[in-house]
């Protein structure tokens, strides 16, 4: 079983479902990330979600390439975790958070892995710096040892 | 999801359907190094018009693709990159360097035309 010991998998991954009066009634939605197959899902789920919320089609992109990456920094570093995707609203504006926690090894040096070119992994380096150059927040939290949560939000144009 | 890859003459073409696990990735590259010598190939086109996200990885291992071809002495050109990729792929930073690209799969079969008749010409010359 890929989803054993974690509560409120998404069942089918539907996020949007029409409620009363027709309007699209939007709930967050929690998904497990343990493998490579899951970054397809989580940006897959992340798309669809930013569609219905009525993001333009290049948003939505943006919001399935940040979440890839930051699903993929969760495989990397910490080989299992997961992301939640709430939609989020305010008086003149409505909005897509996104947070992405694990429990592994955290980041010893925060600002450093926020610099372009910088990675301990094999990768290229640009994951944290590039998720934020694609979202309009960026809020990092780490601690070694306890794990690392990345929260970033987009606002609908 | 396994990614088709047809032969065309001298070009093999390798069209992506759907989005692609890491796995998948690495597959279609072991799998395309190893077809270019099987069939000789002169040119690989990679059609991605299908990817509607192309993050770090996926970047990173198409270029790997192209150098690798390039290595086995073939040529390589990713068609298809659309507006929204590539607008993800410039915010992300991400370059494909020394990957040739065309607009769609037409443009990359003319491209590969134009690349292996200046290779041939240069072996001529070379052998004169």
């Amino acid at each position: 079983m890929r989803n054993e010991g974690w509560q409120k998998a998404p069942a089918s991954g539907r996020a949007a479902s029409p409620g009363k009066n027709g309007r699209v009634a939007i709930r967050d939605v929690s998904i497990p990330v343990q493998s490579d197959l899951d970054i397809v899902g989580a940006r897959h789920q992340g798309r669809s979600l930013a569609a219905a919320l009525g993001f333009s089609p290049g948003d939505a992109t943006l919001i399935a390439t940040a979440i890839s990456e930051l699903a993929r920094n969760i495989i990397l570093y910490a080989k299992r975790g997961q992301i939640i995707l709430k939609p989020v609203a305010q008086s003149d504006s409505s909005g897509l958070v996104i947070v992405a926690s694990d429990e592994g090894p955290g980041i010893p040096d925060v600002r450093r892995a926020l610099e372009d070119g910088y990675s301990t992994s094999q990768s290229l380096g640009l994951g944290l710096p590039g998720v934020r150059r694609l979202m309009d927040e960026f809020e990092i939290v780490s601690e070694v040892n306890r794990g690392t949560k990345v929260t970033v939000k987009k606002w609908r144009r | 999801m396994e990614v088709p890859i047809l032969k065309q003459g001298p070009y093999l073409i390798a069209s992506i359907q759907s989005a692609l696990s890491d796995n998948d990735l690495m597959e279609l590259r072991d799998s395309l190094v190893n077809q270019v010598g099987k069939f000789r190939s002169r040119g690989v086109i990679v059609d991605v018009t299908a990817l509607d996200v192309m993050d770090s990885f996926a970047t990173r291992t198409l270029r790997d693709i192209a150098h690798m071809i390039r290595l086995r002495g073939a040529e390589m050109v990713i068609v298809g990159i659309q507006p929204e990729v590539a607008f993800a792929l410039v915010r992300l930073g991400l370059k494909l360097e020394g990957v040739s690209t065309a607009l769609d799969l037409e443009e990359g079969i003319f491209y590969l035309d134009r690349m292996t008749r200046l290779r041939g010409k240069e072996a001529r010359t070379r052998a004169q």
